[in-house]
């Protein structure tokens, strides 16, 4: 498992994809903001708290679909799925990769992107906490996408049609954690839940997503 | 001795519903009719609502089905995971497109609704969010079905999406409740007598749910048969190519 962790990671670093993608985009959308709604400080303080989050959740997207596409083309998956791992923790351990890919680097990155967006200084920690938390959930969810539309040709726009309403809940919580800590308000019940939707999910899903992979592979 | 599974063979489910369908047909239409020209035009305007209320006969069935017929989806679905009917993974394919409309109907007299009595067309309250998102998780279903080419593949793969799904509207339901406190009324149909809106409304209302639920059974059966047929004349044609 560990074996194959290194590998997932060494090629999202080396195979030109994914790494650092998602910190770009994520980097975009955080400066086409305020090209939308104006650079009133006061108003891009107010909303930075969702919009950073919106704009981590839709950077999370841009990778997922590439988490089993590739190991499905040149058939590598089909060579994990004999191995003898089981394929829940395959898919978990792909999920892991793809959060340290996409998700740490954003969850370090935000402090910066909050300061673009001008958020309150006693806002950092509660985003900051509250991404590191609910991030892994959405690459959890995101690998349940991505093994639902591994065999359909161009599945991208499927995928985040499929995975978005999914982030829901993540997206609730998270931004509420995120809005409460810039409000100096406190945060405890929000960051629980979504500290157990994180938890849940990592559980429940690599088996759902097991069960999409065998039907996919069959 | 008779039980539920025979109608997993797909002869005996069309027999029974083709037989069925008519009467189900016209009592759909009956209580339709029945129900909303009762509604519209023989009961009273409401003391603070006026004539707006009347709306309420299409809105209430209609958000009603569609909640349930992601439930009814979500058992069937179950079912075709576990004992692989076909016909119980169609009926599940054939739900989808009513439940979304349904939902956009629901979604569409509330705005038609709010707007003389809330002044606005939209608001972000948890009951209309929710029924979005869940208009969302029937799109997704649907678009599903659609992508994939072989049929016992696509079965599979949305029923597990149906139940990952479930699961997670649920979860968005009460998420929303947490995020913003509402503008909708509490339940205007329950059983407990005293949370019921008059007598006057209420009859009306149940005839015309019962005329939504017949219509929707109707129309399932309709197209889970035309389903059926279509994967025959399907398995034909590739037999005349063989053969």
């Amino acid at each position: 498992m560990i074996a194959l962790l290194a590998r997932d990671l060494r090629l999202a670093v080396r195979a030109g994809g994914g790494f650092g993608l998602g910190l770009s985009f994520f980097l975009i959308v955080i400066v086409l903001i305020p090209f939308g709604v104006g650079p009133e400080t006061g108003l891009l303080g107010r909303i930075a708290p969702g919009v950073l989050w919106v704009a981590a959740l839709l950077a999370c997207l841009l990778s997922l679909d590439r988490m089993f596409a590739l190991d499905f083309e040149d058939g590598s998956l089909d060579l994990l799925v004999t191995s003898p791992l089981p394929l829940e923790g395959i898919i978990t351990v792909k999920a892991v990769a793809h959060w340290l890919t996409t998700g740490l680097p954003l969850v370090a990155a935000a402090p910066v992107f909050a300061l673009l967006m001008n958020l309150p200084g006693h806002g950092y920690f509660a985003l900051v906490l509250s991404l590191l938390i609910g991030t892994p959930a959405l690459s959890v969810i995101g690998a349940f996408g991505a093994a639902l539309t591994v065999g359909i040709k161009r599945g991208g726009l499927l995928l985040s049609l499929l995975v978005l309403p999914l982030y829901v809940p993540t997206l609730i919580f998270g931004a509420e954690v995120a809005r409460r800590g810039a409000e100096s308000q406190p945060y405890t019940s929000p960051l629980l839940l979504l500290a157990g939707i994180s938890f849940a999910a990592l559980a429940l899903l690599p088996m759902a997503s097991a069960a999409v992979l065998r039907v996919n592979l069959r | 001795m008779a039980s539920i599974w025979e109608y997993a063979n797909p002869l005996k489910f069309m027999r029974t519903t083709e037989a069925a369908l008519p009467f189900i047909g016209w009592a759909a239409a009956l209580c339709l009719g029945v129900g909303l020209v009762w509604g519209f035009f023989f009961t009273p305007d409401d003391f603070r609502q006026g004539s707006t209320v009347k709306i309420f006969y299409i809105h209430v069935p209609s958000a009603m089905m569609a909640i349930n017929i992601w439930v009814m989806m979500l058992i069937t679905s179950l079912i075709w995971i576990v004992r692989r009917h076909h016909v119980s993974a169609l009926a599940a394919r054939a739900a989808a497109p009513i439940g979304a409309v349904m939902t956009l109907i629901a979604l569409f007299t509330g705005a038609v609704w709010g707007q003389p009595m809330w002044g606005t067309w939209w608001a972000w309250d948890p009951r209309l969010t929710s029924f979005l998102i869940l208009f969302l998780f029937y799109l997704g279903y649907m678009a599903l079905w659609a992508a994939i080419e072989n049929d016992d593949t696509a079965a599979d793969l949305t029923s597990i999406l149906c139940l990952v799904g479930s699961v997670f509207a649920l979860l968005s339901r009460y998420a929303v409740n947490f995020w913003n406190q509402g503008l909708h009324q509490g339940a205007s149909l329950s059983l407990d007598k005293k949370e019921n809106v008059a007598d006057v409304f209420w009859y009306p209302a149940l005839v015309s749910i019962a005329g939504f639920v017949l219509l929707f059974v109707a129309l399932v059966i309709v197209r889970t048969n035309t389903e059926i047929r279509a994967r025959r004349a399907r398995a034909l044609m590739a037999r005349e190519r063989l053969g």
